[in-house]
């Protein structure tokens, strides 16, 4: 470094702590050497983060949060806005991109016991992310202000008018209105752009604050911080920078290929990104016979939907991802990792991934009776899974979990 | 008639669009490098459309410039009521009056092909049918009970429906529709006329999304730099691993 540099960088260093925190966080924070593919996806969520915030921006720059010009507003973005239409469709994309990114991420954290002791916080503040990003992606879809935006949005909030007692007042003071209208749409808009970016960015920051106090898990589930040489360097760490960023980037390149396929040649998705009644502007007389949310939520509308009576279908709905946050005291097992677990874990982890996916794919179709049975199925095994795993969790641990890293 | 419009807003996908009426879809050609056909279907769509169907989304100056058509052709032979070039494709029918008329609103249909689908808008526009108990003595098997009068009667010509019976599970016996054929011939021959829809359609498919034609030309280059990325990145990668094991 030229000497002017590093006098530029001392005359920080006794003002802020710059290279201290660059040493904490990415040259000397020491993470397990055997990360696999799955280990992209957090870099990954951060990534989509920021470019959710800054095409959001300029988004924003252009459309109008009111009822009767929200509609022409995002048209307007598409056709007469410089590169508004891949901007547009960035953050719609974007949008999805997110949820696959964050659930394959928590899929990780799922079979390679991430979530366990020491690591429970960084679960919580996960799970806190997760249902924040719900809710930012609940209320910037009433934006683009089109059928399935509206009608989406009334039967949502109509849910907390389910809440005994107070449910109705709570729901008209949700909307600010009777009905979802222009002043719903204010309010969401505030939300979607200020309120609950800031809290993500917040929780974001606490989420990899809390990782890099106790260290990352990798694929073997093994302690590196056991193991140490007599500088206090975990034997089988490596500094994440070099080393991850540059691993990190190639999962970028991967990431970015198909994510500008999908933008350029395909940003309806077969009408799962943008639903095709979408392109309907909201009209408050015309309810959709069938209304469904957009993919990430399915699951969990499936199981709503499965529930016969509509508040008990609420409390399913949200016990659903509120069982979610316990997960580190549900699971009783000792080693962490899926590679060391009995056949019985490995078969419930299956299990749930075919509720998960199964409560999906009924949660967009129209009702039909098997359909609801199919779904109700599901939603026991997506609770079994949970609710049974401090019986199930701790058998089949006979398995021995090597010290240190094998030699590949 | 508002159920079966809803009804078709349910559906998320183009395959689903088939489930729309139960009439099977037929596909249309969709080609907007087509430059001929689009402006065939412009004409069409500005002659036969835009009379009661706004389209307000879509500037004609956006259009003469996607559609390589010169400005003052536009303004001489498909701009009618006055409007400025860098004006939408507006109509001067009011609503309310359009609901005293037709019953309905027809509605604005500069993002038709993206919430129909190109080839439902092909099927419906081949899919009217002589019916004396409708007000404008045409039904559509599509989407039955159109508010929508057969305005392209006259290029098409007038189709009667061929009926046959069918039993149904219950033993029933009951008559439905088997197919349309011509009972009184148009301007155009059958093909002739499945030629105009489809270039009708495919003008429509291009007004739902005009940057398309931009968004398809840009993507593989940027497909094409994000690989050679990887390759930089995957190469990077591998030499700074190389002391690690």
């Amino acid at each position: 470094m030229s000497g002017m540099l590093k006098n530029a960088l001392g005359w920080v260093d006794d003002r802020f702590p710059l290279t201290k925190v660059w040493n904490e966080h990415l040259a000397e924070y020491y993470a397990p050497k055997n990360f696999n593919w799955m280990y992209y996806f957090g870099s990954l969520a951060i990534l989509v983060l920021i470019n959710q915030i800054v095409t959001g921006i300029f988004l924003t720059i252009n459309y109008k949060p009111d009822a009767k010009l929200a509609f022409d507003s995002v048209e307007y973005i598409m056709r007469d806005v410089e590169w508004g239409w891949l901007i547009r469709y960035m953050h719609s994309t974007g949008a999805s991109a997110f949820f696959v990114v964050v659930y394959l991420h928590m899929f990780r954290g799922l079979v390679y016991g991430s979530f366990k002791k020491p690591r429970e916080l960084v679960w919580i503040f996960g799970m806190i992310i997760y249902v924040a990003l719900m809710a930012e992606a609940f209320m910037g879809y009433l934006l683009p202000w089109g059928q399935m935006s509206y009608w989406g949005a009334q039967v949502i909030v109509s849910l907390f008018g389910a809440i005994p007692y107070v449910g109705e007042d709570l729901a008209l003071w949700l909307r600010g209105d009777y009905v979802i209208s222009d002043a719903t749409l204010n309010r969401f808009f505030a939300f979607h752009v200020i309120a609950i970016p800031l809290v993500l960015v917040i929780l974001v920051f606490m989420h990899i604050v809390a990782l890099h106090a106790v260290g990352s898990n990798n694929p073997e589930g093994i302690e590196i911080k056991k193991h140490k040489d007599d500088k206090g360097v975990p034997l089988d760490g490596i500094p994440f920078h070099p080393y991850y960023t540059v691993k990190d980037l190639v999962g970028v390149a991967v990431f970015l290929f198909i994510f500008a396929l999908i933008i350029f040649y395909m940003p309806e998705m077969g009408g799962y990104f943008l639903e095709h009644a979408n392109f309907v502007p909201a009209d408050p007389l015309k309810t959709p016979e069938h209304i469904a949310p957009v993919w990430y939520f399915t699951p969990f509308y499936a199981i709503l939907r499965a529930v016969p009576d509509k508040f008990l279908g609420v409390v399913a709905m949200a016990a659903a991802i509120i069982i979610l946050f316990v997960l580190p005291w549900l699971d009783r097992g000792v080693n962490k990792s899926i590679r060391y677990r009995g056949p019985i874990f490995k078969a419930a982890i299956v299990a749930f991934c075919i509720s998960f996916i199964g409560l999906g794919y009924f949660g967009m179709q129209p009702v039909t009776p098997v359909g609801t049975w199919f779904s109700r199925f599901f939603s026991i095994v997506y609770f079994a899974f949970f609710l049974l795993m401090p019986f199930y969790s701790n058998i089949g641990q006979d398995k021995h979990v090597p010290e240190r890293v094998e030699e590949k | 008639m508002k159920k079966i419009t809803i009804a078709l807003f349910v559906l998320f996908s183009s395959q689903l669009f088939a489930a729309g009426g139960g009439v099977a879809l037929e596909s249309a050609r969709i080609d907007l490098n087509d430059k001929a056909s689009l402006q065939r279907g412009a004409k069409y769509f500005v002659n036969y459309c835009l009379s009661c169907h706004s389209a307000k989304q879509l500037r004609y100056s956006r259009m003469a410039t996607d559609l390589e058509i010169p400005p003052e052709l536009v303004e001489l032979n498909l701009m009618f009521t006055g409007e400025k070039i860098f004006d939408g494709m507006t109509i001067s029918m009011r609503p309310e009056d359009a609901v005293r008329w037709f019953g309905v609103n027809p509605p604005d249909l500069s993002l038709i092909a993206r919430s129909r689908g190109s080839d439902w808008l092909y099927t419906y526009l081949k899919s009217f049918y002589v019916d004396e108990s409708r007000p404008f003595g045409v039904n559509n098997i599509l989407f039955p009970k159109v508010g929508m009068p057969h305005v392209l009667a006259d290029l098409q010509g007038l189709q009667k429906a061929v009926y046959k019976d069918v039993e149904l599970e219950d033993g029933s016996v009951r008559t439905v529709i088997d197919h349309l054929e011509i009972s009184e011939p148009g301007r155009m021959s059958v093909e002739e006329y499945d030629e105009a829809m489809n270039d009708l359609v495919n003008f429509l498919t291009y007004m739902g999304e005009p940057a398309q034609l931009e968004r398809q030309k840009l993507g593989w280059k940027v497909l094409v730099f994000i690989l050679i990325m990887l390759l930089v990145f995957y190469f990077l990668k591998k030499e700074f691993w190389k002391d690690i094991h």
